[in-house]
């Protein structure tokens, strides 16, 4: 089915959507290769339509083990083309099968590079998958207009768990998570790193997550723009010299505002498995995984928190430790999934902490 | 800043000539490595025996010494030169050989100079397949099951652990010469047995079969502080079991899940830290068992790599730049990305397109060769193609390929036989992937083809799709393709004149009828980040999207077309010519954009043109470009000339589009290349020639050839190489060439030319601009008419030759020039019997011999020609004829090592895949120089074995004596024998193969024999012979088979008794 996708600024660009359905999203674009399942279930891309300069998707098709989630959480896929024939010995299932089912809207035989571009220069913004059943383009381009920004939207709601539930039980360490939308890979990560883990929903209070029987506190990835989760932030701010804290990409950027800092919106934000980011302490160069549309403001932080890491290319903070208090966060993903594993010891550096800190 | 401040002057050691399994893609990283030293204020100081590269040319170095890669070569540069260092990573396996010998002997110690890029204790671990197996076992990766064997015994022991089949690779060999596949035991004990005999090491790696998994391979680079970053992944479409370079390759790794590609990821990482390579790229190669995931590690590079250089291309990432900036003790944050210019070389390049490569096979030059693919390599080169699919990559690399297949659909037409196929998807061969084409045409699943090919079945789905669409395809004609069927189409790869067959239309129809429905290609750059980031570099290749990006400059611009796939007979000679036009282009203020395929070369470097194209070149590319860059700015025209025959067959169709050639117009261009019109120039202008006649037929064919009298030399009227030539003496030979050679040509006539026997062969290289003719080259050939100009030795200045036949064979030169109208390069031959010069044939192009020349008379007569198409004068110019500075001799190198079923023997039909330049005072140490460089070592005493034909007899005494007074004894078959003893010299005389023993190949055998002198005897002795040729290739003995050649070595063993000097070319008069 000829389709159109239409950009908030009234942009169009032609494709199909064979699934016969279209849908709606913050259109934003990834330059990780591979890894598609990885992406539209992770749940930091909520109310997002991702776009994979990639042109060939679902190769490898559905499997199990490649879970981010619960459920597909991206809001559409678009791209280039789309296997219907997956080949994959272990694969479960075709791509176009499973958005369908999920009811996830597809577009391909876009212009992904064009639209990268577009993206890049004019910044991620909303976007429509206009099918010819949804009526004429001008009726397309008024609602695409009408639709509101991610900033501003408080998304964890929607993706956290509902109840609290324990992971390893026999893991040395105690550690409460913050889930506002965690990646399984984290939790993974994080088991992996021999700790017994209590999972709480995104707005759970400081006294929960601090509670005596802790030994440290864990913050998760998750979607939407974390100015506009000052619930969350004061809890976190309620946590600080209380235990040692870990926090990632939105666990980091509630940390920064948490010490006083504020975050804004990147133009088009940081998303792909290529991202290099320098580690100031040990001068080396991690090659991560990133996907981030809001960052911490340096200029905006206390001095007693330092940056400890820094994108290559912008040099956005990547990186916070506090200099006093056992607290350090990264705004990138060290689980990785889809990516590389360079900065995977970022767990055990947390145990190392809890280790210290329990231990000195 | 880098780490290091004390290296002021870095020795660059290159590859030497092109061979199978080492070809252009070091110029490449050779000439990126010296603009990187260079940049940095570092003297750079270059060894490489090839004079044909653009490395080579004297501005790229410091000093440049074209002089054998020999151990003792090096030392005298050290002695000379003094450098801090040597970068020994970028010339290829033969560049980190002669390292390893350096350092072995104790040179390296001795001079005080060190190595960088890796240092002699990581090679080894990354060479040695002991050492490195052990290494991947202490890091718990897998290899596979086996190990090393020195002998006949311990390889039959490891055969137990292997089973059969077995694989079986020599250590430390060119392109994994000498290995194979068994699957019986004899098949076993002959490949080990060669395998011995050709590994330096004497040994040979067994492994267990893991045929049929998925092959990938990963390009690493490091720094000194150990960041390392992947810079491509390439998934060879061809299972393990075809050697990567015979492999269709893609990049990215497309069948792999994110999981998978990381692990591989982590293994490559955790292998190149392990052996240690310090800095700069490295090439590590996996397999995958698609069923397990199991992966294994198969072998690392630890140097640049032919992979290193199409992962440049595949992502724009200069790899060889980077890694001799690493080598510096740069690191990778401190570097600019060259592309984005904003961003750094600390990152992990990511494509937005797919890149296909496909190998270039020649094996139409070798009949005789075994054309089963295996784990030995046997293409000469290759293609890449970029698409927005896998798809449409493919059909554009199937293109590229210039074997007048129009897509992957095409090829095979006519010539298939499906009772055949099963072989011919079970047992690879290089035309595999089209068979499969039409096995799925022909109805077979891809379940089928996927369990006799064991290609990853997405691949052959794709292939299917292709297959679907030519069915669609085919239910229209062309005034009513439908616009959403034929935008499908072109996306998936097709051309215009592929679709042409499918709709009985012209490709004008098709390209008519796309163009009133709107379609046309975009452009889109190759920028490392996806788009992520704003790039200016203007790699571009072209699709079938929407939006197109980099729009034509506003300024005076001239495109020059490439050379595309090195083949025999093509090779980087063209592509040396077309750097050296793009580069005086620039120079002169124009805009130069260059179209070409080739991803192992210099021209397709994104900063070698203002401009680049990555397309296949054919004319509806081509054409597409042209429209294109005209839409802006002032397109000059097209350059045709300096490419090779390739963009010279696109003149034609491109004029008639009313495209303006720059330089010689295509009159002239037909004027010389059709036989009956350049005749009868030749005639208006008084210039002999060789009688000669067109043929269709045998009975014309031998009208013809008893009115010039045998021999004659036939072949089919456009060719390139000397393609199916031959020299035949009677009616049966003509009769058998004639029922061979109409097949090889599609219908065309056949020419004969009476054959000049014995005759002198002279090249001449001109420029003309239209008032004035200047001479760049004259060279004698060594050998004498009959072996193609190609494969022959030649020396300039043209010693030897009557200084009166020189004048003459110049003023017919000049004369011919003007008179056809060149304006640039022409290449004419000449041959001299009797006192008279012939002219055999005219090239009115830059010719393979030009940049030879060019370093010989330090001109740069390819940009000299450019000029010219520009409108500067040779007046202007200040360009005068060419003065060799020294005495240069062209050697060459032959691929017979690689395939051994075939003969070793030289004739018409060019064989040699590359060249060398030996420089010296006098023709002995030149002559010496080249045959060393062309790893023809002549013996300095022992035995020499001669055996001559007829017609050789008459020299034969004069020959012998030189050779006694060199102090060689001889021995020879019963004829020679008798010429020997009648001039009194004193023989020893021995059997022909089959009169009995010992023979000629037993005296081989036992090392009795240190040099063999054989000119062929025709048909009847032909299998005597060949197997004595054999033998000596086989024995590493050198095998002269022409006599001129071996009067020319008789001072050349002179010169190698005595002292043989080296000398910088920018040091010449």
């Amino acid at each position: 089915m000829h389709a159109h996708l239409i950009l908030k600024d009234g942009t169009i660009f032609r494709g199909r959507a064979p699934l016969g359905f279209g849908g709606g999203g913050e259109a934003v674009f990834t330059t990780a290769m591979a890894g598609y399942q990885e992406i539209l279930t992770d749940p930091s891309f909520a109310g997002q339509m991702v776009c994979m300069t990639f042109p060939e998707q679902g190769i490898y098709g559905i499997h199990a083990d490649l879970n981010e989630g619960t459920r597909p959480w991206a809001t559409g896929l678009l791209c280039r083309r789309l296997t219907f024939a997956p080949d994959h010995t272990r694969s479960e299932g075709d791509l176009p099968a499973w958005l369908k089912r999920h009811h996830i809207p597809v577009m391909t035989d876009l212009d992904t590079r064009a639209l990268t571009q577009h993206l890049r220069d004019q910044g991620a913004q909303p976007s429509l998958i206009w099918t010819e059943l949804d009526g004429s383009l001008d009726a397309g381009v008024a609602k695409a207009k009408a639709l509101p920004d991610m900033t501003g939207q408080a998304l964890c709601a929607e993706v956290s768990c509902k109840d609290r539930y324990e992971l390893n039980p026999d893991g040395a360490f105690r550690v409460a998570v913050l889930d506002g939308g965690i990646k399984l890979s984290i939790l993974d990560q994080l088991v992996g790193a021999g700790l017994h883990l209590e999972v709480f929903p995104w707005d759970a209070p400081a006294t929960e997550l601090a509670a005596k029987r802790f030994h440290g506190l864990f913050l998760s990835n998750g979607p939407g723009d974390p100015a506009a989760l000052p619930g969350m932030q004061k809890e976190v701010e309620a946590c600080i010299g209380k235990l040692p804290i870990f926090g990632i990409c939105l666990g980091h950027q509630l940390l920064g505002q948490a010490f006083g800092g504020r975050t804004f919106k990147l133009k088009f934000g940081h998303r792909g498995a290529n991202q290099p980011v320098h580690d100031l302490m040990t001068g080396r160069i991690e090659i991560t995984a990133q996907n981030h549309g809001f960052a911490v403001d340096e200029a905006s932080l206390p001095k007693d928190v330092e940056v400890t890491h820094r994108h290559l290319s912008d040099g956005t903070v990547e990186g916070l430790r506090h200099t006093r208090l056992p607290i350090f966060s990264l705004q990138h993903h060290p689980e990785a999934s889809p990516g590389p594993h360079d900065a995977h010891p970022a767990f055990n550096r947390f145990v190392a902490l809890l280790q210290e800190f329990h231990h000195a | 800043m880098p780490k290091r401040t004390d290296l002021k002057s870095v020795l660059v050691l290159g590859s030497g000539p092109i061979q199978i399994g080492q070809a252009c893609e070091f110029d490449y990283s050779g000439t990126q490595a010296l603009k990187a030293l260079r940049e940095e204020g570092i003297r750079t100081i270059l060894l490489n025996s090839n004079p044909a590269s653009i490395m080579t040319d004297p501005g790229r170095a410091d000093a440049t010494y074209i002089e054998p890669l020999t151990l003792g070569v090096l030392e005298k540069i050290i002695e000379a030169e003094q450098p801090d260092a040597i970068l020994p990573t970028v010339g290829g396996q033969t560049a980190l050989n002669l390292a390893m010998e350096a350092h072995e002997s104790g040179l390296l110690e001795r001079a005080g100079v060190r190595l960088i890029g890796a240092q002699p204790e990581a090679i080894n671990r990354g060479e040695d397949r002991q050492l490195f197996k052990a290494l991947m076992d202490g890091l718990g990766l897998e290899t596979c099951r086996g190990g090393f064997a020195h002998n006949m015994g311990e390889a039959r022991d490891l055969l137990k652990l292997t089973g059969f089949p077995a694989i079986i690779r020599p250590s430390f060999t060119l392109g994994g010469s000498g290995g194979g596949i068994a699957y019986n035991v004899d098949e076993f004990e002959t490949i080990v047995a060669r395998g011995l005999d050709l590994s330096p090491t004497k040994q040979v790696l067994i492994e267990e079969s893991i045929l049929g998994w998925k092959e990938f391979e990963l390009e690493v680079v490091r720094d000194l502080d150990d960041n390392v970053e992947v810079i491509c992944s390439i998934e060879n479409l061809d299972p393990m079991g075809i050697h990567t370079g015979d492999s269709i390759t893609v990049a990215p790794a497309l069948t792999l899940t994110d999981p998978e590609y990381q692990r591989m990821r982590d293994a490559a990482l955790a292998v190149i830290r392990a052996v240690g390579v310090e800095t700069g790229g490295s090439n590590i190669q996996f397999a995958l068992e698609p069923e397990t995931s199991r992966i294994i590690v198969i072998e690392m590079n630890p140097r640049v790599s032919r992979s290193s250089a199409l992962a440049s291309k595949a992502t724009g990432f200069p790899i060889a730049w980077v890694a001799t900036k690493l080598a510096l003790g740069y690191r990778l944050w401190e570097l600019p990305n060259a592309i984005t210019r904003m961003t750094k070389a600390a990152f992990e390049p990511v494509l937005d397109y797919v890149v296909v490569k496909m190998p270039r096979f020649t094996f139409e030059k070798f009949p005789q060769a075994d054309k089963v693919l295996g784990t030995q390599m046997k293409s000469v080169g290759e293609v890449m193609a970029i698409g927005r699919s896998f798809q449409e990559a493919l059909q554009k690399a199937v293109r590229s390929l210039e074997e007048s297949h129009k897509g992957i659909s095409g090829a095979l037409e006519g010539k298939l036989d499906l009772g055949r196929l099963k072989e011919h998807l079970l047992i690879p061969g290089p035309q595999r992937i089209f068979w499969v084409y039409h096995a799925l045409k022909a109805g077979h699943s891809v379940e089928e083809l996927h369990r006799l090919t064991r290609i990853t079945p997405w691949f052959l789905r794709e292939i299917e799709e292709i297959v679907v669409l030519e069915g669609r395809l085919r239910s229209f004609p062309v005034d009513r393709l439908p616009e959403e069927l034929l935008e499908k189409a072109k996306r998936a790869g097709f051309a215009d004149d592929q679709i042409s067959v499918f709709c009985s239309g012209t490709e004008a129809e098709v390209a008519a009828r796309r163009d009133k429905l709107g379609l046309r290609p975009a452009y889109k750059r190759v920028d490392t980040c996806a788009g992520e980031f704003l790039a200016e570099t203007p790699y571009l290749y072209g699709t079938w999207e929407d939006y197109s990006e980099a729009s034509p400059t506003d300024r005076p611009k001239a495109i020059v077309l490439g050379s595309g796939p090195n083949r025999i007979g093509q090779g980087v000679e063209f592509d040396c010519c077309c750097v050296q036009a793009v580069e005086a282009i620039r120079a002169s203020g124009v805009e130069a954009i260059l179209i070409n395929c080739n991803p192992e070369t210099v021209s397709t470097d994104f900063d070698t043109s203002d401009r680049l194209y990555f397309e296949p070149l054919t004319y509806e590319h081509v054409k597409a470009v042209v429209d294109r860059e005209a839409a802006g700015g002032k397109l000059l025209g097209v350059f045709a000339q300096f490419g090779g025959q390739t963009p010279l067959k696109l003149a034609s169709p491109l004029h008639a589009a009313g495209v303006k050639l720059l330089g010689t117009p295509l009159n002239t261009i037909l004027d010389a290349e059709d036989r009956e019109r350049f005749g009868q120039a030749l005639k208006r202008l008084d210039i002999p020639a060789p009688a000669w006649g067109m043929a269709t037929s045998y009975e014309q064919a031998k009208d013809i050839a008893q009115r010039l009298a045998y021999p004659v030399m036939v072949r089919p009227s456009f060719v390139l190489g000397g393609r199916a030539m031959a020299v035949v003496f009677d009616d049966a030979g003509l009769e058998k060439y004639m029922r061979e050679a109409v097949a090889v040509s599609n219908d065309q006539p056949i020419l004969l030319d009476r054959f000049l026997d014995g005759a002198q062969e002279l090249d001449i290289d001109v420029v003309c601009d239209g008032e004035q003719v200047v001479i760049a080259g004259l060279l004698a050939h060594i050998e004498e008419a009959g072996i193609h100009s190609g494969d022959s030795y030649a020396v300039i200045p043209a010693l030897g030759v009557p200084e009166e036949i020189l004048e003459t064979v110049k003023g017919y030169a000049r004369k011919l020039a003007l008179d056809l109208g060149v304006l640039g390069l022409m290449n004419l031959q000449f041959a001299v019997k009797d006192g008279i010069a012939y002219c055999l044939e005219a090239n009115p192009r830059a010719s393979r011999t030009v940049p030879f020349v060019s370093k010989a008379t330090n001109v740069d007569w390819a940009g000299v020609a450019a000029r010219i198409g520009l409108g500067q004068s040779l007046k202007q110019q200040g360009i005068t004829d060419g003065v060799p500075r020294a005495v240069s001799v062209k050697g060459v190198v032959f691929p017979f090592a690689k395939f051994p079923g075939v003969d070793p023997v030289l004739g018409p039909e060019m064989k040699s895949t590359g060249e060398v330049m030996g420089i010296g005072d006098t023709f002995g140490e030149a002559y010496a120089k080249a045959l060393l460089a062309a790893g023809i070592p002549l013996p300095l005493s022992g035995t020499v074995f001669l055996t001559v034909n007829d017609r050789d007899k008459a020299r034969l005494p004069e020959l012998a004596q030189k050779l006694v007074a060199l102090g060689f004894g001889l021995c020879a078959t019963e004829g020679t024998a008798r010429t020997l003893e009648a001039s009194g010299l004193k023989v020893r005389k021995i059997f022909k193969v089959n009169e009995g023993r010992p023979n000629a190949v037993d005296l081989l055998k036992n090392g009795e024999v240190q040099w063999v002198i054989n000119t062929p005897l025709g048909r009847d002795a032909f299998f005597d012979e060949s197997a004595i040729r054999r033998e000596a290739l086989r024995l590493k003995i050198p095998c002269l088979t022409n006599l001129s050649a071996a009067l020319a070595a008789c001072e050349a063993v002179e010169t190698l008794r005595g002292e043989m000097k080296v000398r910088a070319i920018q040091s010449l008069g």
